[in-house]
């Protein structure tokens, strides 16, 4: 299994539809700044880097090669991973690998993106075949629309049901000056009054049925960095370290056409995987917090059922009973998750920073109210790619 | 987010008029796919020899079998809407750099015979009859060019 490894540091941009007043190197440093101060470490302290973001979003290559300035990694190892949406946990499995391996003790992991600089959709459309899966193909609202579309065919599910998930990642993000959605008129209100003015406001553009603007992630700049350190070193550093208890990932096609859009199996799989290693049978009563990479509303229901958190079809009744709530059994995304700050390629490490802040205890006003032994980080890719970290308080034996 | 030089203004470069054409080769079966598409208005899969699977587009391998496919069979030109969405919001089409014409039905559509799915636009925006489960027929361009855009759309037949 290799060395055992946590989280030691985490730091982040203030997310914004527009970061103008920085370029790609110096939104990158900005976050790398905010973690070595966090693990308060120097930029000497760090081994190695890995790096990524989605190339095609600003139409420049190589950010491991461009940004070393701004990354840290002046004469220092580093390696670029871009898996698509994934990319932030993919860049963070491997920052652990790098630990995991012996090979060096504290690596340092980025993720970062100005979507502000292209036509998001138009650049994730570039992310499929060229021949067989561009035409007319509206990118990751297309694609999510579908879904949602065959998951209320077989259930029964609602746009209110959708809306519902909405509204608790909006109501979170109000917690996170970092975040970039902070939607101050919901303040105040119940669900269930958010929920009817999201479904009926013609304010609310329908993008794609049935998703409206409500439904899906917004476009984000932003950057965020995790320090792993590997046992021995880590308990210095941090007083109390977010170890990793186990990560896997799952991919399973060529084409969009050749999913079984009834099951979402590569998370589902990559989840069981972890719990099996973990030792988890019930997930609902044994993970504490969840930071899911969840892109729109409709994957807060059916990707909690893939998870193993609820049955089939009984994620509008997890959701709308409360239980995923700031108060809940299962808080699910304190930080507001992907729907209210999405800077693709720092999304997913975002994800796993902020698991790892709920279990040191640092998150703040979106601390969870009630102790965390395991929090669960994921991440989502359009190319149906799926990573599951899970992170927990007590070092793994 | 600094606030030093605060009144200067914050600029973007524009990329300009950047057009940059690529050549994508679709190898044998590709090849094969679009030419009967083109010639004879008839779409083909390739059977997987262990799971017996059919894939549309053909490609070489099975992935879940690891292995090679080199069954080409006949499928249909009408099939089912699997999933489907109606797509509502202006976007730019990277292959042409200009805004998608919206809004249109868009599906994947299960041919009869093939097991995989075929995206494509479709030629109604009522979404009474864009739904899971309508059956669709493909409609095809008189003057084909050999390119998946010999396919005009497909018809919803409910």
């Amino acid at each position: 299994m290799g060395k055992k490894v946590a989280i030691v540091g985490f730091g982040q941009t203030y997310q914004r539809s527009s970061r103008k007043d920085v370029n790609g190197v110096e939104l990158i440093n900005e976050a790398v700044r905010a973690a070595l101060e966090d693990a308060e470490l120097t930029i000497n302290d760090i081994d190695a880097i890995v790096i990524g973001n989605m190339d095609h979003f600003e139409g420049v290559n190589y950010v491991d090669c461009w940004s070393a300035e701004g990354s840290g990694a002046v004469m220092k190892p580093i390696f670029k991973v871009t898996t698509g949406g994934t990319t932030g946990t993919t860049v963070a499995m491997c920052g652990y690998y790098h630990v995991a391996s012996g090979m060096f003790d504290r690596v340092l992991a980025i993720g970062w993106e100005k979507n502000s600089e292209s036509d998001t959709t138009g650049a994730i459309v570039t992310a499929f075949h060229p021949v067989w899966e561009r035409t007319r193909f509206g990118g990751a609202i297309a694609g999510l629309a579908v879904e949602a579309s065959k998951y209320m065919h077989n259930y029964g599910v609602t746009e209110r049901d959708g809306a519902r998930v909405a509204v608790r990642e909006r109501l979170h993000a109000l917690n996170n000056p970092y975040s970039q959605l902070h939607q101050d008129w919901m303040k105040g209100m119940e669900p269930e009054q958010i929920v009817d003015l999201l479904v009926t406001s013609e304010q609310n553009q329908m993008l794609a049925y049935p998703l409206r603007m409500s439904d899906m992630c917004p476009r984000t700049d932003g950057a965020a960095a995790v320090v792993f350190a590997s046992e021995g070193v880590a308990e210095k550093i941090a007083p109390t370290p977010a170890w990793v208890i186990s990560t896997h990932n799952r991919h399973n096609y060529v084409f969009l056409g050749d999913i079984n859009w009834d099951r979402n199996d590569t998370l589902e799989a990559a989840a069981k995987k972890v719990f099996e290693d973990a030792g988890i049978k019930e997930p609902l009563k044994e993970i504490d917090v969840c930071e899911l990479y969840l892109p729109y509303s409709y994957a807060g229901l059916k990707w909690m059922e893939s998870i193993g958190f609820c049955g089939p079809g009984e994620g509008p009744k997890l959701v709308w009973d409360g239980v995923t709530d700031m108060d809940g059994e299962l808080p699910v995304n304190p930080s507001g998750g992907v729907m209210s700050s999405n800077p693709i390629g720092a999304t997913a490490i975002l994800r796993v920073g902020e698991g790892a802040l709920q279990v040191m205890g640092k998150a703040g006003d979106r601390q969870v109210p009630k102790d965390v032994n395991y929090s669960l980080c994921t991440g989502f890719g359009g190319c149906n790619w799926a990573d599951v970290m899970l992170l927990g308080k007590k070092k793994p034996s | 987010m600094t606030e030093k030089n605060e009144g200067i203004e914050l600029l973007t470069i524009g990329s300009g008029e950047a057009f940059q054409p690529f050549n994508w080769s679709v190898g044998r079966y590709g090849s094969y796919f679009l030419k009967e598409l083109k010639d004879n208005k008839t779409f083909y899969g390739v059977k997987c020899p262990k799971c017996g699977k059919v894939y549309v587009p053909p490609r070489k391998v099975c992935g879940r079998c690891y292995v090679a496919m080199d069954e080409l069979v006949k499928v249909s030109d009408e099939g089912e809407v699997a999933v489907c969405t109606i797509i509502q919001f202006g976007f730019v089409d990277p292959s042409t750099g200009y805004q998608q014409p919206v809004p249109y039905g868009y599906a994947f559509i299960k041919l009869d015979g093939a097991d995989t799915l075929l995206p494509f636009f479709l030629d109604s925006t009522d979404p009474e009859r864009v739904k899971v489960g309508a059956r669709v027929k493909a409609v095809f361009e008189d003057k084909r060019t050999g390119s998946i855009a010999d396919i005009k759309h497909f018809t919803i037949l409910d």
